[in-house]
């Protein structure tokens, strides 16, 4: 039977969390971006989960709640903000949200 | 009774001119022309009467103590006021304080007496200007900066007179600013006495530097006390040398003299208050305040000596070519400093002063009859257009005479025992670290003279006792050729002087008139406010020098009583005590009555050679100066025009002042705004080019850069490890 080990676990993390910057980097979308940073939190997540069951405390454990609170927050107001890119430009891609250059 | 050091009358003194300048400057305008006239003379008088009554103080509180041998010495000691609290940061301390010992009391009463008496003349000369109060107003300011600077407690204080007195000068010289010729005289005046100036400034940053103090009282200490002079020996040239390059400055002494000729410009009444009286001699004045620290460094004196001895001939010989009556005179001032400044480096300090006080007599009496001259000509200077004023201007010409016979040295006239002192001065010229070949056993310790490791040996042991009084002893080289060289330059100055003062008089005065019909028949004498003046300066010219006889006379004939034949000296013996201490001897011995004599004689015969060749010459052949002038003409021009100095300075100064400021423009204009300024500026802007196409605006982008530097911090600290 096979058995995960502590480092299973981290390498899974890390090849989710390079998913995600890519997913940030590359994509247009703005949803897919979205999406691609509610990736690299849940990585994140899993790292600090990982952590705690191999040190046998709770503070991970309770890191994991903050991070799922801050996303949640996070998901609110950034749909949000997506929302109203979209009624202001008809589109959610974010390579035509660049107001702010000089 | 008031305390000694609280004696506020000194505050009063000043303060009385600075009132007379701020009514007159501030509402004179308004003000009826008489009270004017009342308020500039009333300010002086009244400091002349306190000043009468503080030196009344200072001999009341004079304490007579008798000394080893069982002579009464009177200790005059000083008066002072401290006004406020001025500058205090640190250890630095200074007080706005005023302070009377008897050289200030001597420069009080030149100041505010012969002050006041050219007031009382510039009356009737200024009668007409219509910016009369502005004249009134300056010439207060000026009294109030140069009673600054001779009541000063301390070198600030005195600083502070000293540029004042520097910016009534420009102010006065130029009063008549649209004329651009004077305007230019007051700015010529003004920047060669920055030169000056500066100089001063740089020897008190090193006095302060080396004593932690610039009061004069304890500065003294460094004279009397035998760790204190160890201290101050080394430097003391160097700050005598700076001071004197500032006297030369405000003094009009070589090289830096070209601005008093210039100065002419001004009223008549200011050259004689300002540029023969009073401002012109503070140099002299404050060497003799700082007389110890000069007698310290015997090479400086030399060096003091000379520029004033070659001062004094030059000058002369110009004043003998010029035609303008004014300028004679001015170069006639430059050449008598040259005799204060002979004096003060030959260690005569005595002498220097006397010279100083009957200089201010007879010379601002013969400004002032040249004045009344002008006035009376319509403004003309030039002496080929005068002569045989006698008749029409009695008075002028009379007190003028007076001046003439007191300058050239005329027996009994007060000229004559100043200029014999300084020429006795200056042939028996010695310094106890210039004496040779003898060896002191002072103490434990056996010194040689001329080593300044004595210096404070025998300042502390006094050196009267220690060089067997009686016999001559040897100087070395420096001294002796000073000595000579001074001696024989001053007589032949002497015999000039008496030349071109008579030739002036003579021209002025005697002869045919030669003015044209129309300033003939306005010819008249000065009204009763310049006569006045005149009469007073041409009895102190005549009775001024009666307070210091040579000593062959007051010892040898026993006439006058050395109370008052020799009051004079007593009254400044205790101020150059240290001096004296340094060449009480001469180096022909303690009495020499031969050779005093023969000072006074050489002198005599210069002077009466002099009356004598210009009567024979302007009187008697008037042809003559014409031929001889043919004869030499090339270098008769060469010193009428001045020795081109002031060519040449143009030249070197002026012209070279401009092409450096040339130079400085390319290297300002390509150097430091080209490369430099614009340089950085250029460089910014195009880094901001190149960099602003980081700038985009893609949130994508960034989060790259944003991962990019994460990844590159992460290889570093993996490398690190």
């Amino acid at each position: 039977m096979f058995e995960p080990t502590l480092t299973h676990y981290l390498i899974l993390a890390a090849i989710t969390f390079c998913i995600g910057v890519f997913g940030v980097m590359v994509r247009r979308n703005a949803i897919t971006l979205f999406m691609c940073v509610e990736l690299m939190l849940n990585s994140v997540n899993l790292t600090f989960i990982t952590f705690s069951k191999y040190r046998v405390d709770m503070d991970g454990h309770i890191f994991g709640f903050f991070v799922m609170a801050v996303a949640a927050a996070e998901a609110a107001v950034g749909l949000a903000i997506i929302l109203h890119l979209f009624r202001h430009k008809r589109s959610v891609d974010v390579e035509r949200a660049d107001a702010l250059q000089l | 009774m008031l305390y000694q050091d609280q004696f506020y009358y000194l505050g009063l003194i000043v303060l009385m001119p600075l009132i007379g300048a701020l009514i007159n400057g501030i509402i004179g305008a308004k003000l009826p022309r008489k009270f004017v006239d009342v308020i500039a003379c009333g300010s002086i008088l009244m400091s002349f009467f306190f000043s009468l009554i503080s030196i009344k103080a200072l001999v009341e509180n004079a304490t007579h103590v008798k000394n080893a041998e069982g002579v009464v010495e009177t200790v005059y000691g000083h008066l002072s006021y401290t006004a406020y609290h001025w500058i205090y940061a640190g250890d630095f301390g200074v007080d706005l304080a005023f302070m009377l010992d008897p050289l200030t009391s001597l420069l009080l009463l030149l100041i505010t007496g012969v002050g006041f008496l050219i007031h009382l003349y510039s009356v009737g000369y200024m009668a007409d200007d219509p910016s009369k109060w502005r004249y009134f107003s300056y010439l207060n300011l000026f009294c109030f900066a140069m009673l600054l600077l001779v009541l000063g407690k301390n070198m600030l204080v005195t600083f502070i007179g000293w540029e004042g007195v520097g910016l009534c000068s420009y102010l006065l010289i130029g009063f008549w600013y649209t004329d651009d010729e004077k305007a230019a005289a007051g700015q010529k005046a003004f920047i060669v006495n920055r030169v000056g100036d500066f100089a001063f400034l740089v020897g008190m940053f090193i006095l302060y530097y080396e004593t932690q103090t610039l009061d004069y009282i304890q500065l003294k200490e460094f004279a009397t006390n035998a760790a204190l002079i160890q201290q101050i020996a080394p430097v003391a040239w160097l700050i005598v040398l700076f001071m004197f390059i500032g006297c030369t400055g405000k003094s009009a002494q070589i090289p830096l003299y070209v601005w008093l000729p210039d100065a002419m410009a001004g009223p008549t009444p200011v050259s004689a208050l300002i540029h023969a009286a009073t401002m012109v001699t503070s140099g002299v004045f404050l060497l003799s305040r700082l007389n110890w620290l000069v007698t310290i460094s015997y090479e400086v004196m030399a060096v003091i000596a000379w520029v004033g001895a070659l001062t004094a001939f030059f000058a002369a010989t110009i004043a003998i070519t010029q035609n303008d009556i004014k300028k004679v005179l001015a170069y006639s001032t430059v050449s008598q400093l040259g005799y204060m400044f002979l004096a003060v480096g030959v260690g005569s300090f005595t002498a220097a002063v006397f010279h100083l006080m009957t200089h201010a007599f007879f010379k601002a009496l013969m400004f002032l009859g040249s004045g009344s001259v002008i006035h009376a000509m319509h403004h003309e200077q030039d002496m080929r257009k005068m002569g045989g004023l006698k008749k029409y201007m009695p008075v002028t010409s009379k007190t003028f005479l007076v001046g003439c016979l007191a300058i050239s040295g005329f027996p009994l006239f007060s000229g004559f025992f100043s200029k014999d002192a300084i020429l006795w001065g200056a042939l028996s010229n010695t310094h106890v670290l210039g004496v040779v070949g003898a060896q002191e056993q002072i103490g434990d310790i056996t010194v040689m003279r001329g080593e300044p490791s004595a210096v404070a040996q025998i300042l502390t042991t006094k050196p009267l006792e220690l060089i067997s009084a009686g016999g001559p002893v040897d100087v070395n080289w420096l001294v002796q050729i000073t000595s000579w060289g001074t001696f024989i330059l001053a007589v032949i100055t002497a015999g000039m002087t008496a030349f071109y003062m008579f030739r002036l008089y003579f021209m002025t005065f005697e002869g045919e008139c030669r003015a044209d019909e129309h300033t003939k028949a306005h010819l008249h004498e000065s009204p009763v406010s310049m006569t006045i003046p005149l009469t007073v300066l041409a009895v102190l010219s005549l009775l001024g020098g009666l307070t210091g006889w040579p000593h062959f006379i007051v010892h040898g004939l026993h006439f006058p009583p050395e109370g008052f034949g020799l009051f004079f000296e007593h009254w400044f013996s205790e101020l150059f005590q240290v001096t004296n201490d340094y060449r009480i001897l001469t180096r022909f011995g303690a009495h020499a009555y031969g050779w005093e004599a023969v000072a006074t004689v050489s002198g005599l015969i210069a002077g009466l050679s002099g009356i004598g060749l210009s009567w024979y010459m302007y009187m008697k052949n008037p042809e003559i100066p014409g031929l001889i002038q043919e004869r030499i003409k090339a270098l008769h021009g060469f010193v009428q025009q001045k020795y081109k100095v002031d060519e040449f300075y143009g030249f070197v100064f002026v012209k070279g002042s401009i092409k450096s400021g040339e130079g400085m423009t390319f290297f300002d204009k390509y150097i430091l705004d080209g490369v430099l300024v614009n340089g950085a500026a250029a460089l910014m802007a195009t880094a901001g080019r190149i960099l602003r196409h980081l700038q985009s605006g893609n949130v994508q982008r960034y989060a790259t850069y944003i991962t990019l530097g994460v990844v590159l911090a992460l290889v570093a600290l993996m490398l690190r490890m």
